[in-house]
């Protein structure tokens, strides 16, 4: 068993026995990331050194007894999350060599605990797309078919995840970006309430609708991670001052008579067979441990995909206005005035996705547009939320699919936005409503991995966290990718069986 | 027609979004953080004391105060602009429907105000290198009210008397120090004429790049000659921004409404809603200080003044605070109050200077003012001394003893003087033994002549009328 297979909670046990040193588990996943980085492209930027250097700190932490439950643990961030110091470069050419002077509050709040940051990870220019395909310096892979996307815009911190380059990983989720790459990697990810964790740092891409949080190996080690980086921050306002729960106090098998909603709208045209039977089967696993399920609606939730892309669009347009050359970041070499350095420099630093948005979203803005556009797709949003109120009076948490199908093959909807933005469709209404939602690996079809969602009202966490541990618990999900080690082909063969009962033992598939 | 918009900067310490301080000056980019910088990923938060001191100017002008309000963009490009775009008000501003009184030939008019609201200030582009122009960032973030007049005002004149009120107002309340060559008070107005006894509006010009209240004055009047000339020979007034020329007098212009910006406001997502409870209303109407006009008629009532000196001395409050711990020091209001607007604002004229840039204290002025009624100095002489301590801040016994102005009021000495007088100038004594009483004023002014203005004055007219009566 190598250490860079561990999770966070497996990992504590041995550091707090000192049977291994924060430098040993750095070092081990430093090697593995070595190993498997040319296959996967998960990282922007690797920190070697610097991660080298806390994971001194950390055991010097470890000895005095100052430890807690993340000191020593490493983890990659999402490279839109300002770090410091290291490059915070939004995966674009405009910021490509932008070294912020600060750190975000979340990285702050992890360096404190002794975390250890191993690199920044890949993702579509600032967080536009979904499937890292939009990233202006490489595509990362699936490490379960590296002929296919690994999901976006959180791609890079996905596959990491998937491919044991770090015991945890952060990313942002303004309409799926957490839960949709989760999905299609086969790992945990959870955007909690707007609100409960501090944006401050994060570059913003819609700020109505983004919201960090953590990629994890398991549901125990999402709220480990979560216990870490929530919390209200005097520097966000939108931050809410609430009492900070345990949330491993919610990580129980017990869910007997708990109501879990499924909506029929989550089941609607376009998802596929494999995906779809899965997901019933999975909420078969929670009929069958007492939890009670009921039919749902969400009758306006087909409308939150335009309304999403409105809205984001909107924010995203004056959010990237910043970026015109003057203070930091790309500027044009030669322009003839400043009308004209503006144009230049932005033509050349954003990519095609980033300004297609930004005129989109220029355009719901403009007068006599404004009413028509934006407007009304704010109006849609609160009937969207009252969708999601109403429907939460029936039951405890909503589950459905994390996306309508698995991993797309790279470069098959490259070029077709439309079929692009479908990718987001389950995840999107959740952002517009400010709701939290975790996305868990549920079982494999034809081999890839298919991702359940649960989501839940504002800020009960907890309860999502109750629901995805009883069925982890009752449906170990131990496949493993394999294509980094084995050939990708030969194991999606029928070796590889369809629905979430099939377990696999680690052993078995050792990479 | 004309209206005004009104951009002062509040007083408070630190900038509206962050922690950076809203001191003028210091080096360029020294007074910046990540925040006002805009840098990726970073949020405002929104400073308690900015809706604090935009509530106090809004209750001074008798405005209507929000309980809800909120913030939102106004997107536009420009490099002193860090984020490209203002953290403003739009539909919703903290304070509206108020109003000023202003005083035109002795008649009281209300101007309307629309409304008042917050935003942050832009940095400031510097052109003085010449290979292109350099950007600073210290004043991005500082507080702003943009105080919006309703088109009230028919003349200059009118205009002129709303700022000089407003400013008061503005200063009295302690939210801004309005001093416009430092950029804390801007103003831009909205000018259109209309015929006699029409009730159309005409098409409005506004008019930027005015630095003084005299130059607002300036650029209406011109602007409304020139609108007026255009409709005479038939023309039309296109929608248009156009900019004062100080040096030729005359407005240029600018850029027209096809030129105007689409600033594509929309709420700003970072900040929540503003709530003012009515409890924090009140605690802030209670804190208010006495307001212009009511303190002028308590000047008049408690100090006497005529309404003419109250309504100067009180116009700014700085100087109402130096008139009444002057007075405490020195039992003569009209006195001190003739000081004050005669070699004080003299001065302070000349050198553009604030009271509170002076450094003569009230205490200073009230010893000034009892070396003369004790005879050490005479009253002309003390302009002299006022003049030095105005520029040194040194005290005035100190400048009578240097410069040795002390008054002659020794008899025997000036005698001697008055006597030598009478003899050099034979044919005044003959005009004035004669009849001529001018010829007694010449012989005085003899008398100061030689003593360098020193001789006190009532001994001199006693000993030269008992020498000539010899």
């Amino acid at each position: 068993m190598e250490l860079y297979s561990l999770t966070i909670h497996e990992l504590r046990e041995l550091l707090k026995k000192r049977e291994v040193s924060a430098l040993e588990v750095t070092k081990s996943y430093l090697e593995r990331i070595k190993e498997v980085e040319p296959k996967i492209d998960a990282l922007v930027t690797i920190t070697e050194d610097f991660a080298l250097q806390k994971a001194k700190e950390a055991d010097e932490k470890i000895k005095k007894g100052e430890d807690t439950a993340l000191t020593g643990i490493p983890v990659i961030i999402k490279d839109n999350i300002s770090t410091e110091g290291i490059k915070t470069t939004c995966s674009s050419k405009m910021l490509e060599n932008y070294i912020p002077p600060y750190n975000a509050t979340v990285v702050e709040k992890l360096l404190e605990e002794g975390v250890i940051i191993l690199g920044k990870s890949n993702l579509d220019e600032f967080a536009m797309g979904s499937s890292t395909e939009n990233s202006a310096f490489k595509t990362t892979k699936n490490p379960w078919d590296l002929s296919r996307v690994p999901g976006g815009s959180s791609g890079g911190s996905a596959a990491a995840i998937a491919a044991d380059e770090a015991a945890f990983a952060l990313g942002s989720d303004t309409g799926g970006s957490i839960r949709q790459p989760a999905s299609l990697c086969g790992v945990v990810g959870m955007k909690p309430t707007y609100g409960l964790v501090s944006r401050y740092g994060l570059v913003a891409f819609a700020s109505s609708l983004d919201q960090i949080g953590p990629f994890t190996k398991d549901v125990t080690d999402c709220a480990i991670v979560l216990n870490t980086i929530i919390g209200h921050d005097p520097k966000d306002s939108t931050s809410l001052k609430i009492d900070k729960p345990d949330y491993t106090s919610y990580l129980k098998e017990d869910i007997k008579g708990l109501r879990i909603g499924v909506a029929k709208e989550f089941f609607g045209e376009g998802i596929e067979e494999g995906v779809k039977e899965t997901v019933q089967e999975s909420i078969k696993v929670l009929q069958n441990l007492g939890a009670e399920i009921i039919d749902i609606s969400i009758p306006y939730v087909e409308y939150a995909l335009p309304a999403y892309y409105i809205i984001a669009s909107a924010e995203a347009s004056s959010n990237l206005a910043r970026y015109d050359g003057i203070r930091y970041g790309h500027i044009a070499e030669k322009y003839e005035d400043l009308i004209d350095m503006y144009m230049v420099t932005r033509s050349e630093g954003f990519g095609k996705e980033v300004k297609r948005r930004i005129m989109l979203g220029t355009y719901a803005l403009s007068s006599g547009y404004y009413d028509a556009y934006y407007k009304k797709a704010l109006k849609v949003r609160t009937l969207i939320k009252n969708d999601f109120e109403k429907a939460f009076e029936k039951c405890d948490v909503i589950i459905g699919p994390t996306s309508p199908t698995v991993a797309f093959k790279i470069g098959e909807r490259a070029n077709d936005p439309l079929a692009m933005y479908l990718a987001d469709i389950y995840t999107v209404s959740v952002n517009i409503a400010g709701l939290p939602g975790i996305s868990i690996p549920c079982g494999l079809s034809d081999g890839l991995p298919v991702g359940l969602q649960i989501i839940g009202r504002h800020f009960e966490e907890g309860k999502i966290l109750n629901v995805a541990y009883a069925f982890e618990q009752a449906n170990k999900f131990n496949a493993k990718p394999q294509a980094i080690g084995v050939q990708d082909n030969e194991v999606r063969s029928s070796d590889w069986l369809r629905g979430p009962c099939r377990t696999f033992d680690r052993e078995q598939n050792l990479l | 027609m004309i209206g005004l918009e009104v951009h002062a900067e509040l007083l408070t310490e630190s900038k509206i979004f962050c922690s950076c301080t809203t001191k003028f000056g210091g080096e360029p980019n020294t007074h910046v953080c990540p925040v006002c910088l805009g840098l990726p990923g970073t949020l405002p938060v929104l400073n308690k004391k900015v809706v604090e001191y935009a509530v106090r100017a809004g209750l001074a002008l008798n405005c209507t105060i929000a309980n809800f309000s909120k913030m939102d963009r106004k997107n536009y490009f420009y490099p002193d602009l860090p984020k490209a775009y203002q953290i403003s008000q739009y539909d919703l501003p903290l304070c509206s429907n108020g109003y000023v009184e202003i005083e035109v030939d002795g008649k009281v008019k209300k101007i309307g105000i629309k409304r008042i609201h917050i935003e942050e200030d832009a940095g400031k582009l510097l052109h003085e290198n010449t290979d292109g122009s350099l950007v600073d960032y210290n004043r991005a973030g500082v507080p702003l009210i943009e105080i919006v007049s309703e088109p009230d005002m028919s003349t200059p004149e009118e205009a002129y008397q709303y700022l000089t009120k407003l400013k008061s107002i503005l200063e009295y309340t302690e939210v801004s120090d309005c001093k416009m060559q430092e950029g804390s008070l801007r103003v831009d107005t909205n000018v259109s004429v209309r015929p006699v006894g029409s009730t159309e509006l005409g098409t409005k010009i506004e008019l930027k790049n005015l630095n003084s209240f005299k130059a607002v004055q300036k650029a209406l009047e011109y602007e409304i000659k020139r609108q007026v000339k255009v409709l005479e020979e038939g023309g039309t007034i296109v929608q248009e921004t156009r900019r004062w020329n100080e040096s030729k007098g005359i407005t240029e212009p600018m850029r027209t409404k096809e030129e105007a910006h689409d600033y594509r406001y929309f709420p700003e997502p970072d900040l929540v809603p503003i709530i003012v409870t009515d409890e924090w209303k009140e605690e802030i109407r209670k804190s208010l200080p006495e307001m212009p006009h009511h303190k002028r008629e308590r000047f008049i009532a408690e100090y006497g003044l005529p309404e003419y000196d109250a309504k100067i001395i009180t116009s700014s409050k700085k100087m109402a605070d130096f008139f009444e711990k002057c007075v405490l020091e020195y039992d003569s209001p009209k006195a001190v109050s003739n000081w004050l607007m005669g070699e004080f604002s003299r001065l302070m004229n000349e050198t553009g200077k604030e009271i509170d840039e002076v450094p003569v204290t009230p205490q200073m002025l009230a010893k000034l003012l009892k070396l003369i009624d004790n005879g050490v100095i005479s009253g002309s002489i003390a302009k002299t001394v006022f003049e030095e301590m105005f520029g040194t801040g040194k005290e005035p016994e100190v400048v009578v003893e240097e410069k040795g102005l002390k008054q002659i009021a020794n008899e025997n000495e000036l005698r001697e003087i008055i006597k030598k007088v009478i003899a050099e100038n034979p044919k005044s004594v003959e005009d004035y033994k004669n009849g001529k009483e001018k010829a007694m004023g010449f012989l005085v002014g003899q008398v100061m002549k030689a003593t360098k203005g020193k001789a006190n004055p009532q001994l001199t007219n006693q000993i030269l009328k008992e020498e000539l009566s010899k």
